[in-house]
């Protein structure tokens, strides 16, 4: 996990998308909150988010 | 030695690609081997196939690059949402916990299953990611015969990239331009694959087919509503009328109010005039957006040569028209055009542009795209006894004279022969042939042996020296991406009455003396065969041209309806004992339907869901 968010902060940093993080925060832990609510990560397929 | 595997997966057709010092060894699509068609899941059989091509395990690869970037691709996700919000909330609901959960951590993920093939595969920094785009102008342009060319990659959507121009030069590859989702010409036909009832990302090629039979009463609407279409062939959509941004479809109401009838549901709704003209429609706006976009890089690069990938590459009807304006003087256009063709394009990527390796032959790299598995003799004897088929050895002469005889008294037969293709075209290696000069030949193979819709056209296979004979073109076009008129003395011209007759009716006007490979149009897409490359093939149509003076076979793709093309000895047989095959060739191998047990002819169509 660590090496993960270092990677992900680094891909922040090159594409210098600061603003994102506030967004990723809130969103990401609205995100956990519907995966904590779901007992399957298998979704239905849409066009565009794969 | 350096060995790279590039691997394309998750969205759909998954694939692998295996290129040792910069030389394509193996390509496969995971479908080919699951039978599941475009399957989107990890592919594990192809890796495994690949590798087994030159006896590797996984740990003996050097790099391994995936074909996009996740983390690109998750910030257009949000990006997109934010830009949205409140609408999409459903669709973010939706993605989110596979994101969280699994897609967003894809360099582990992969790890994980890549750990599967061999146990002593331990660095994960062997793991490298290419971008969506850039994998498709790699593959279309390092196993391309140009020094130097403009790539031009058109598909759906990658991280944020639609449209990309690239310049290729040497071992140089430079994205110089790109057009970001939501605008994308792939998402329009997709939109439109949708909305006249054919599965988005499959049935594409659907439209494609019944365009000729429509007239194009609706491209003013859908250029004045629907796409803003600059001079320079760029465009931007107006995401009034879609959904696909944010929702769960591809269209929303608005559209179906623009053209004043609901999506097509394809249980009940029949295809008529309407969705015959939406279908020419369409295919003429996504004409006019590319010949508008290639004449434009034409003249600002000056560039003599053009490289196209990317799922919009595969409309050969939009390839033959830029044949045929001659912005270029050569056109080459990669096999597997769509996603499958990002794990080799990752994989020459990574050789060329990241190691810094020059490109030492500049001509086809392809093969032919015969880049699949094949089978020796002795295995295919041993599975054809297990799998109680009656066959009979034939000495290699024998076969083709043989094949072509019975090709000629209007047999139809399962061809499998070396190695399977890569990408979605069967090329004469695992193709169902049949004689082009009979008049009932399209109607027959699409009910009784691909069950399929009798509006479907079939593509011919001719001997590349006799191209020109019968139809007005006048390059290679081994990989049938290209479409071409009929020469005009093959045609047969309709009477008045018979060109106004109502769309699938035309089809059983008899319009050359190749009728079963003609259009409606008068049009085919071409696939020249040659000695080099697929000698087999080759000497197969020659034989065929002795007894019928006709150098042209009818050549579909060997599958029915909903079914990826064989791959197996065992898919072939089967596929042979549930269709109207009259004779299956493998290899030296010949086998006559009458001379099976019919106790195993079986009910195959059903175990397709339609595509």
């Amino acid at each position: 996990m660590i090496s993960f968010l270092k990677e992900f902060f680094e891909f922040i940093k090159y594409r210098k998308k600061y603003w994102l993080i506030p967004i990723i925060v809130v969103l990401v832990l609205f995100g956990i909150l519907i995966v904590l609510s779901q007992g399957s990560a298998v979704a239905p397929f849409i066009y565009t988010i794969f | 030695m350096t060995k790279i595997l590039g691997i394309s997966a998750f969205y759909h057709d998954s694939a692998a690609a295996l290129i040792i010092d910069g030389k394509i060894i193996a390509a496969a699509q995971e479908e080919r081997f699951s039978r599941k068609k475009h399957d989107p899941n990890y592919p594990f059989n192809a890796i495994k196939y690949v590798l087994s091509e030159k006896n590797l395990r996984l740990n003996n690869i050097d790099h391994i690059v995936f074909f996009e970037k996740p983390f690109l691709k998750f910030e257009r996700l949000l990006e997109t949402y934010v830009a949205f919000a409140p609408r999409g909330f459903k669709s973010f609901s939706l993605s989110m916990p596979i994101w969280l959960r699994e897609k967003l951590f894809q360099k582990d993920f992969l790890f994980q299953k890549l750990k599967q093939h061999d146990k002593n595969f331990t660095n994960i920094e062997k793991i490298k990611f290419s971008e969506h785009h850039f994998s498709h102008a790699a593959s279309a342009f390092y196993p391309s015969p140009f020094k130097d060319a403009i790539v031009l990659t058109l598909d759906g959507v990658g991280e944020w990239a639609t449209t990309t121009i690239a310049i290729g030069e040497e071992n140089k590859l430079k994205i110089v331009k790109e057009i970001y989702f939501p605008h994308s010409i792939g998402l329009l036909y997709s939109a439109f694959t949708y909305y006249t009832g054919f599965k988005v990302n499959s049935g594409e090629y659907k439209v494609m087919g019944l365009a000729p039979y429509g007239k194009p009463k609706y491209k003013d609407l859908i250029l004045d509503k629907l796409v803003d279409l600059k001079q320079d062939g760029s465009f931007k959509l107006n995401m009034k009328y879609f959904d696909f941004a944010t929702g769960l479809t591809m269209t929303n109401k608005e559209f179906s109010k623009l053209f004043g009838r609901p999506v097509r549901n394809p249980r009940k709704d029949l295809i008529d005039s309407f969705h015959m003209d939406i279908a020419a429609s369409i295919q003429s706006v996504i004409e006019e957006i590319v010949l508008r976009l290639t004449e434009n890089i034409a003249k600002e690069y000056k560039k003599k040569n053009l490289c196209l990938a990317g799922g919009v590459a595969l409309n050969c009807v939009a390839n033959g028209k830029i044949l045929k304006k001659n912005f270029f003087e050569k056109i080459w256009i990669q096999p597997a055009a769509g996603d499958a063709g990002g794990s080799l394009g990752a994989a020459l990527a990574y050789w060329y542009n990241e190691l810094n390796n020059p490109r030492k032959i500049l001509k086809d790299q392809m093969a032919g795209s015969y880049l699949g598995p094949k089978f020796d003799v002795d295995f295919i004897e041993e599975k054809l006894k297990s799998l109680k088929a009656n066959y009979k050895k034939k000495l290699n002469n024998e076969i083709f004279q043989l094949t072509a005889r019975k090709l000629s008294e209007g047999k139809i037969v399962g061809w499998f022969q070396g190695r399977m293709e890569f990408g979605p075209r069967a090329l004469g290696a695992r193709s169902i042939l049949a004689d082009p000069r009979s008049e009932k030949m399209q109607k027959d193979l699409n009910i009784k042996i691909k069950f399929r819709e009798s509006f479907r056209p079939f593509a011919p296979s001719v001997l590349r020296e006799d191209l020109e004979e019968w139809f007005q073109i006048n390059c290679d076009s081994p990989y049938m991406l290209l479409v071409s008129e009929i020469k005009k003395d093959k045609q047969i011209s309709m009477s008045e009455k018979n060109y106004n007759l109502f769309g699938i009716d035309k089809l059983n006007i008899k319009r050359s003396s190749i009728p079963a490979v003609t259009h409606v149009d008068y049009t085919a897409r071409i696939q020249t065969v040659h000695k080099e490359t697929n000698p087999k093939f080759h000497r197969l149509i020659s034989e065929f041209k002795k007894i019928t003076n006709c150098p042209v076979l009818v050549n579909t793709s060997f599958n029915v309806r909903g079914e990826p093309i064989v791959c197996s000895i065992e898919d072939a047989y089967n596929c042979f004992m549930g269709t109207n095959l009259d004779i299956l060739v493998i290899e030296d191998f010949l086998l006559l339907k009458e001379d099976q047990n019919q106790n195993l002819l079986n009910d195959y169509k059903s175990k397709f869901e339609p595509d």
